[in-house]
């Protein structure tokens, strides 16, 4: 619209950036969003001074020009951490929003004061909503950005939890499968596994499938894949626990487990594990053993 | 030039791979390596790549390389210390260094080197007809 | 798919391999990919920059940082000017190869990989472009 040389915005944010902040301030803690439980006010001071300066500089350095002048940069940055700061707190969404529109009012009454001429005026306002816009607009992308980050977050530390690796003896290792396998949950859990493997040093590694109602091709591929990699890196698989309708899937599906140990059971693959790490099991005779 | 330093102790030779290698280095290696064995009559050859952080299918080639020529000189080769994220992806790449042994650390290769040698050795000693049936054993 | 960032490299040597596969490692440091997915790129750079060499008699490798659908990811582009590939079908396959490796170079490129593309014409030259999503 109007061009930012003709444009008083960038002077008036400046010039009454003190009076702005506090008009600001008074705004939102009067609003119905205000949550000091959240916040602190001296917190909610200093973002708000930040976030003003930073807006004024953007427009200062052409801002208005377009969403995407570089001027932006800082300023969306500062919205990010923000937004991520607040969502942490508890914030609403719309309370994280009403926060930057609250900013409106005061700058219009600023721009009131100091445009007499009505045209002017209408043009400046139009300059201050774009401003406005701009930021809530940022604002809200920052947030959900943030919460999808969360939730991102959530799934992979769920996707860790559900499968633990445990330690069954010096130098074995167990990660005992329940529920269904897809493709990523397999490529997580077979990560960590490799992963504890290099931790903890052990040779064996027991992946008992006792628990999982079906396998398809992909995830047998990733088992084998498993395997494979962790020979690479000098440990032994043995694969337990599968049952019979898995078993006849995986020759029906043509994968080829033959390079592979498997065990019926999981004390079978542990009784081998203990052979090869060259432990032997057997009980004691009867008058040691009270 | 450039070149991997190969330490000798005892009968065996030690390689610890700490750099991003670039493909002559690499070759280097193999050549550096096969002459170390031929002159020195090493028996094992530990090669230590616990700080690759990437293995392509021009490294594993010479890691298998290295192996079979060792194999033909008389000596066992054994690679330690491969980090996961490096086996998942020489595995995803379709390169599973087939004949080639490994270990979880140096010390456990040394182990394994040591119990190799004794395999083979033992083998000497026994009668000439059970010398495939335990050669075949060896290489699995 | 717009473009975050862009640059152009040689691969005329290989050294320049390397210096390839560190400037991979370094954006996917840098966009946030778990260790094993930056393993899985810097190896495949390392694979086709080295296509590039031995079959391509040298090119250049482009690395662009993109952005789709909200997600960001990492373009490698390879391209030279050598006598290119007849059979692209053959090329892909497992176990193929012309250099003289393990014929693993493009097939198994494309797993490390989300996306990957070849285009070539006997004679005018070859271009390989492969991307990974974050």
């Amino acid at each position: 619209m109007t061009p930012r040389d003709t444009s008083v915005l960038p002077s008036v944010l400046q010039k009454r950036s003190g009076e702005l902040l506090d008009a600001w301030i008074a705004h939102q803690t009067s609003a119905d969003g205000y949550r000091p439980d959240l916040m602190a006010d001296a917190e909610l001071r200093d973002q708000s001074r930040e976030l003003l300066a930073s807006a004024s500089a953007a427009v200062s350095a052409g801002g208005l020009e377009s969403p995407t002048h570089p001027s932006w940069q800082a300023t969306r940055q500062l919205l990010g951490s923000i937004a991520e700061s607040r969502a942490t707190a508890g914030f609403a969404p719309t309370a994280t929003a009403t926060f930057v529109l609250s900013l409106k009012q005061p700058i219009f009454e600023a721009l009131r004061k100091d445009v007499q001429n009505p045209e002017r005026l209408a043009d400046e306002l139009w300059n201050a909503t774009t401003l406005i816009d701009r930021l809530a607009l940022q604002t809200m992308e920052s947030t959900l950005e943030a919460r999808e980050r969360v939730i991102a977050r959530q799934h992979e530390d769920m996707l860790e939890l559900s499968t633990p690796v445990v330690k069954l003896w010096d130098g074995i290792l167990a990660l005992p499968m329940i529920g269904t396998l897809d493709s990523a949950r397999t490529q997580v859990v077979m990560e960590s596994l490799l992963q504890r493997i290099v931790e903890t040093g052990a040779e064996v590694a027991i992946i008992d499938i006792t628990g999982v109602p079906t396998v398809d091709t992909l995830v047998a591929q990733h088992l084998i894949k498993t395997v494979t990699a962790a020979r690479l890196m000098g440990a032994d698989c043995i694969i337990s626990g599968i049952r019979p309708q898995i078993a006849a899937t995986i020759v029906h599906l043509g994968v080829d487990l033959s390079e592979v140990a498997t065990k019926s059971t999981l004390a079978d693959a542990f009784r081998l594990a203990l052979a090869r790490t060259g432990h032997s099991l057997g009980r004691a005779p009867a008058r040691e053993r009270r | 030039m450039e070149r991997i330093p190969i330490l000798k102790m005892g009968e065996f030779l030690l390689v610890t791979i700490q750099v991003d290698m670039h493909d002559r280095l690499a070759m280097q290696l193999q050549d550096d390596l096969t002459d170390r064995i031929s002159a020195t009559g090493a028996r094992g050859v530990l090669i230590d790549i616990s700080a690759l952080e990437m293995v392509d299918s021009f490294i594993g080639r010479m890691i298998a390389n290295i192996a079979a020529m060792a194999r033909i000189l008389d000596a066992q080769t054994v690679v330690t210390g491969m980090q996961p994220a490096v086996a998942i992806t020489l595995v995803e790449l379709g390169l599973t260094l087939t004949g080639v042994r490994t270990a979880l650390n140096v010390e456990r290769g040394m182990t394994l080197l040591r119990s190799l040698l004794d395999e083979a050795d033992g083998v000497a000693h026994d009668a000439i007809a059970d010398r495939e049936d335990a050669d075949v054993g060896a290489e699995e | 798919m717009s473009v975050l960032k862009n640059d152009l490299m040689p691969v005329r040597t290989a050294n320049d391999i390397v210096v390839v596969r560190q400037h991979v490692r370094a954006l996917a440091i840098e966009l946030g990919f778990s260790l094993v997915d930056q393993t899985k790129m810097v190896t495949a750079a390392s694979e086709l920059a080295r296509n590039t060499l031995a079959h391509g008699g040298g090119g250049t490798a482009r690395i662009e940082v993109v952005a789709a659908n909200a997600r960001r990811g990492l373009k490698m582009t390879f391209e030279d000017r050598g006598k290119g590939i007849a059979d692209l079908e053959l090329a892909m396959r497992d176990g193929y190869s012309t250099g003289g490796g393990l014929g693993l170079g493009l097939s198994g490129t494309r797993r490390l990989m989300n996306e990957f593309e070849l285009q070539s014409k006997p004679g005018e030259g070859t271009r390989v472009s492969a991307t990974r999503w974050k």
